[in-house]
């Protein structure tokens, strides 16, 4: 049964982005191609960091790194997500901007 | 992370059955079938099992437990159904109660897939277990059980 | 022998609010407060909405996404603990095939004057399981039809 093998894609992706950083930097990366050291100034972390969550993003399949010199650069794996890993990506922003949205409700009831 | 109450849990059982995927499946969506293998058992008296496949449709079992520490006190499973694909596919949400206290809620997938003459049965768990719950361990040992019930069944 | 078509994930999100938990919970029981958060901001998009929040109720939705592609919701409540907890499984499908179907686990826990909401959802995804598979482009634009239809306007 070939069950095994996209349900270990789907975790490792799940895993990936189940990070606020990691979901930020893919963010970042879908504007376009970005340098890692120029990755850390907008999340203010230590570029140890960001090589830290590169490489979850990089074994999920999500992220592509190179070596061009000096430079490494990244950018998003365009084959990265199945479509059941885009899916589950998209309910758990469906519920994000609702949470969101409840959070004003509540600020604007107590007013 | 904050811990709540509740504990979720995923577990899968798979299994090879010699009968093929419309005989597995009728063994789920027939009444008379489903209570054979699933309501009737060692483990106590069948109280009520009503079922009414279809989707948004509901199925409720009672039991009496039969012995141990829980003996006397009534089981109760309510089902409802999410999606049924015939011969392929079953998913139905249940929550389980024990005397009046409700324990847990889950979501199941049963999958039947042609194996040959026969089919592997691929059986999905996703539970929120309550206070008071057997959890994940036992949960998942009940419906090994349950299983090999319906292997049973199939085979006379 | 064939592929299985179902893949199942969990996934949680924590949020903190500056108000006790049976303000929080309200907002979910209180078909008034939910539509003002949990609802697109056009009214009009909406075309059924009925809402049973109790055990064993039933809630539908339909709606039309651009170009007309109908999207249909059902939810139904597994368990509710005023204030505490609400558990309900919920289904999606498009054009009258199913596509999903989740268990949601919603936990209010009291910290101090405040509440700390903690989602589980627990979710299965039946992908080109009944049919011709939709193409992944099918998938790609009918999820940003999707999050378009629910955008901060």
């Amino acid at each position: 049964m070939s069950v095994s093998s996209q349900q270990v894609a789907v975790n490792r992706v799940f895993h990936a982005l189940g990070d606020p950083t990691r979901r930020a930097i893919v963010e970042q990366l879908s504007a376009g191609p970005v340098s890692v050291s120029r990755l850390a100034v907008p999340l203010r972390i230590t570029l140890a960091a960001v090589v830290q969550h590169l490489q979850v993003l990089e074994e999920s399949g999500l992220v592509q790194t190179e070596k061009i010199g000096r430079v490494r650069t990244c950018r998003i794996e365009p084959k990265g997500l199945s479509v059941a890993e885009k899916w589950i990506n998209d309910r758990r922003a469906f519920w994000e901007r609702r949470f969101d949205r409840l959070g004003k409700m509540l600020e604007e009831d107590q007013k | 992370m904050t811990q709540g109450c509740v504990t979720h849990s995923t577990f899968i059982i798979e299994r090879n059955l010699a009968s093929s995927p419309e005989r597995v499946f009728a063994a789920w969506s027939d009444p008379v079938q489903k209570r054979r293998w699933y309501a009737e058992g060692e483990r106590g008296s069948v109280e009520a099992h009503h079922l009414d496949f279809r989707v948004g449709g509901s199925e409720h079992t009672t039991t009496i437990i039969g012995g141990g520490p829980f003996k006397g006190t009534a089981l109760t499973n309510d089902s409802v159904y999410l999606d049924i694909v015939p011969n392929q596919r079953i998913v139905f949400a249940y929550t389980m109660t024990l005397g009046e206290k409700r324990i847990s809620a889950s979501q199941a997938t049963v999958e039947f897939l042609a194996d040959g003459k026969g089919t592997i049965m691929a059986f999905t768990e996703q539970s929120a277990f309550f206070e008071g719950a057997d959890g994940a361990e036992m949960r998942e040992q009940g419906w090994k059980s349950l299983v090999g019930q319906l292997e049973k069944f199939l085979a006379r | 022998m064939e592929k299985s078509s179902v893949t199942h994930a969990t996934f949680t999100i924590e949020r903190t609010y500056p108000v006790t938990p049976d303000q929080v919970f309200a907002a979910f029981a209180d078909p008034a407060k939910k539509r003002r958060w949990f609802f697109p901001e056009q009214g009009a998009q909406v075309e059924e909405h009925e809402m049973n929040f109790h055990v064993g109720g039933a809630e539908r939705k339909t709606f039309r996404v651009e170009q007309g592609m109908s999207c249909r919701n059902e939810t139904f409540y597994q368990d509710i603990v005023p204030d505490e907890r609400i558990v309900f499984a919920y289904t999606m499908s498009v054009e009258g095939r199913p596509i999903s179907s989740s268990q949601s686990t919603v936990e209010l826990l009291p910290d101090g004057k405040k509440t700390r909401l903690l989602f589980t959802e627990q979710a299965a995804f039946f992908e080109g399981a009944d049919g011709p598979e939709m193409r992944q482009s099918g998938w790609n634009s009918l999820f940003t039809r999707l999050n378009s239809q629910f955008a901060q306007s």
